[in-house]
């Protein structure tokens, strides 16, 4: 239950770069998600984290203590591995205590810590049961319950979620979260490649990308403030829409012309010198809009629809190098397949990129 | 296909009947091995062990005994006798090697000057005549042997002499060659499974290539290399390391008495060979088995708090026990039947000599009896049967199961 601060924290194997100038801190009691595509390094970095992986360079502190060449057990933490990683040997109660008995804790303290994390994860009942006997989920709580005997500084979670199926999956996240909600001093480190995951659990979201942190922010802040374009096409989904335009009106409100017809105006404030930039506009599909008005955003026709009930998805047929522009329309829309449509959107829903980056972040 | 396999494809019995076929192959020699313990040399040398439960036919001559042995029943001299000597039932008998079975049992055969023979089915004979028997008439007879089984051979072999001590000296070289090598192996297994240091991919390899090494090449230089350190062992004879190796047993008095050094041929000596030739195999098995252990498993362990010699005694010994026992189950095996590693570690005396080279000895005396030979290999095959079914239970699969997704 401390801080935990990484200063220009790299990892590279040999020659190859995986990880550099990461520099995070992270408070007490935070859950902080790492969120990523897949080779991302965010696996690796919560392996520094654990100290199951060396840091090639930079400096990792946990409550003011720097513990790069800290064993894994004396830094304070505890990790919930993504395939459970349970001793199968051992029953649930033996899993459990098994750090404990490592360090030499006396029985009765043993048992107290097993028996007080058996009861909030409801796993009372399966102490004598070896793990082949649970179901997946049972499994997972058993590998939380190994966790939380221990008692940490900081819990890591390595994609605990991803070995379980949907159902089950939505479940165990609201166990984590009322876990957390039960443990407020409790730093917890999570990794997911699972957007509903971070943006459900997390208080601070760190997205991982090229080797490097993208953005660091509340789950809110990343989805309505992207940082780059990199974050506004990974959180949402589906994907934020991406068109090139150039900017015909500068000031606190700016109007960009898109390169496929359409006319925009954003609440994005751009300064006099920024006239004539080429930039991205972005819309999330999910704010876009029909309309009759001249001024829009794109006119396109439909080409296929996904109904849910819930939302209805249209994908317009591309226009020339633009990427394919997505809409997503609350309710069940039918008959829009091959119709042509304009759609426009919020002042305030749209974000303007150049070279990849925010203008609302320079 | 539907009256006879159901839905099953016609493929699936084929499959069931190469396997059944298969095993009746596997099995049909130790069967016959089997069968053969259990009869006598006589039967043996008369039928395959394939006719065992059929009565066996089997054509014989006898004598009878010269005319010292007649009797006079009223005016005719009688000589009487069975031919039979082992039961059964006569089926035939004849008077020449022309017609041996001229004749039922129970008729009268007219062997000219009013002397006749009979023999009944209980092999029983009477050789009677007006005038004083000559005796010694050759009577040829057909016998039919019931089907009968024997624990004699095993007695035989059992009863021999020193054949529980060479059963005792088997032990004591397979138990020790067996574990030692395991006890080794399974250190250096987890370590070039799970802790890195430079060279270890390196050493695999040399490993696994000590696999290809044959065993008889390395004989006499490991031999020439015990007898260079007894001699060596025996310069220092009034040391300390020679006295205690004396009181250890280990040791030996040499001729004049006052010399002591290490024994060339000793159970030491052949438990370091057999673990040194069992071990390339043992550390190639085991560290196969242990690097297939999930990572997590043992990272999760080290996030415990488990230092490496923890990790492999808590962790990674109790979930290697498949191929422990496997490994155990292999190596018994060959030391328990090896005899040559034993012949050339171990000296010839009754108190080394291992039950191998005991039935060597007394297949040897008996210029290869079958009835021996099929006995002993099955007192032989008992004991690593034995241990074959007590590691049998540790063979299970699923022993992982639950550990990880």
């Amino acid at each position: 239950m401390a801080d935990l601060i990484m200063k220009d924290v790299a990892k590279a194997y040999g020659e190859v770069k995986v990880l550099s100038n990461i520099n995070l801190d992270i408070k007490q009691g935070e859950l902080i998600v790492f969120v990523g595509p897949s080779g991302c390094g965010k696996s690796t970095l919560l392996r520094m984290v654990a100290g199951l992986e060396s840091i090639t360079s930079g400096t990792l502190s946990i409550d003011g203590r720097v513990v790069n060449e800290v064993p894994p057990a004396q830094r304070g933490i505890a990790m919930v591995f993504q395939s459970y990683a349970l001793y199968p040997h051992m029953t649930v109660r033996d899993n459990m205590a098994f750090a404990l008995k490592i360090a030499r804790k006396s029985q009765d303290e043993i048992n107290a810590a097993v028996e007080n994390a058996a009861r909030i994860l409801q796993l009372t009942p399966y102490l004598d049961r070896l793990p082949k006997a649970l179901s997946g989920g049972q499994r997972q709580r058993v590998a939380i319950g190994r966790a939380i005997v221990r008692d940490p500084k900081v819990y890591l979670f390595d994609e605990p979620l991803s070995n379980l199926d949907a159902a089950l999956r939505v479940a165990t996240r609201i166990e984590i979260a009322q876990l957390k909600e039960n443990m407020p001093d409790s730093t917890m480190i999570y990794v997911t490649h699972d957007q509903v995951e971070a943006m459900t659990l997390a208080s601070r979201i760190v997205v991982l990308a090229g080797g490097g942190i993208s953005q660091v922010g509340t789950p809110l802040d990343l989805y309505e403030r992207p940082e780059n374009e990199f974050v506004a096409q990974f959180i949402g989904s589906p994907a934020m829409n991406l068109l090139p335009g150039e900017i015909v009106e500068t000031g606190p409100e700016t109007v960009v012309r898109l390169s496929v017809g359409g006319l925009v105006r954003t609440a994005v404030p751009t300064r006099d010198s920024d006239k004539g930039l080429k930039v991205n506009v972005g819309a999330r599909p999910e704010d876009m809009v029909p309309t009759e008005a001249d001024e829009h955003l794109f006119e396109g026709t439909v080409g296929i629809t996904e109904a849910l009930g819930e939302v209805t998805l249209l994908y317009f047929d591309k226009k020339g190098e633009a990427a394919q522009v997505i809409a997503k329309l609350p309710g069940i829309h039918a008959g829009l397949r091959h119709k042509t449509l304009r759609l426009a959107a919020d002042p305030k829903k749209i974000h303007l990129f150049s070279n990849g980056r925010s203008l609302l972040y320079r | 296909m539907l009256g006879l396999g159901g839905r099953k494809s016609p493929l699936v019995w084929v499959m069931h009947l190469s396997v059944l076929l298969l095993v009746v192959l596997w099995t049909l020699p130790t069967a016959g091995l089997f069968i053969t313990s259990l009869r006598t040399a006589d039967q043996i040398s008369v039928s395959g062990w394939w006719t065992a439960l059929s009565s066996a036919e089997r054509n014989a001559i006898t004598r009878t005994p010269d005319g010292s042995a007649e009797t006079q029943v009223g005016d005719r001299y009688v000589i009487a006798g069975n031919v039979l000597k082992n039961g059964g039932e006569v089926v035939a008998f004849g008077r020449s090697s022309l017609k041996p079975t001229q004749f039922k049992p129970g008729e009268v055969a007219d062997l000219g000057d009013g002397i006749t023979l009979s023999v009944k089915a209980d092999g029983s004979y009477e050789l009677s005549g007006p005038t004083k028997l000559e005796g010694g008439q050759r009577i040829f007879y057909t016998a039919r042997t019931p089907p009968a089984f024997t624990l004699g051979n095993y007695a035989h072999v059992l009863s021999a002499n020193g054949m529980l001590r060479a059963f005792m000296n088997s032990l004591t070289v397979a138990v020790p060659a067996t574990v030692i090598p395991i006890l080794i192996a399974a250190y250096a297994a987890f370590a070039l499974a799970w802790m890195p240091f430079p060279g270890r991919s390196l050493l695999i390899a040399i490993i696994v290539g000590l696999l290809v090494v044959p065993l008889q090449m390395s004989l006499i230089p490991i031999l020439t290399l015990y007898n260079d350190i007894g001699k060596a062992t025996a310069v220092d004879a009034h040391g300390v390391i020679g006295t205690l190796m004396h009181y250890s047993g280990l040791g030996q008095m040499s001729d004049d008495g006052t010399q002591i050094g290490l024994n060339p041929k000793s159970y030491l000596g052949v438990w370091l060979a057999h673990t040194g030739f069992g071990l390339p195999l043992a550390i190639f098995l085991l560290r196969n088995y242990m690097v297939g252990l999930p990572r997590e498993i043992i990272e999760s362990a080290r996030v415990d708090g488990a230092t490496d010699f923890q990790i492999f005694t808590r962790i990674v010994l109790p979930l290697s026990f498949p191929a422990l026992a496997s490994f155990a189950i292999f190596q018994f095996l060959w030391t328990w039947n090896d005899l040559l590693v034993a012949t050339v570690f171990l000296s010839h005396q009754q108190d080394s000599l291992v039950m191998t080279g005991k039935l060597k000895d007394l297949l040897g005396s008996h210029g290869g009896d079958w009835e021996i030979l099929a006995a002993s290999a099955f007192i032989s095959i008992s004991v690593p049967l034995l241990v074959f079914f007590a590691l049998q239970k540790y063979l299970v699969r699923g022993l992982l199961a639950g550990s990880v997704k």
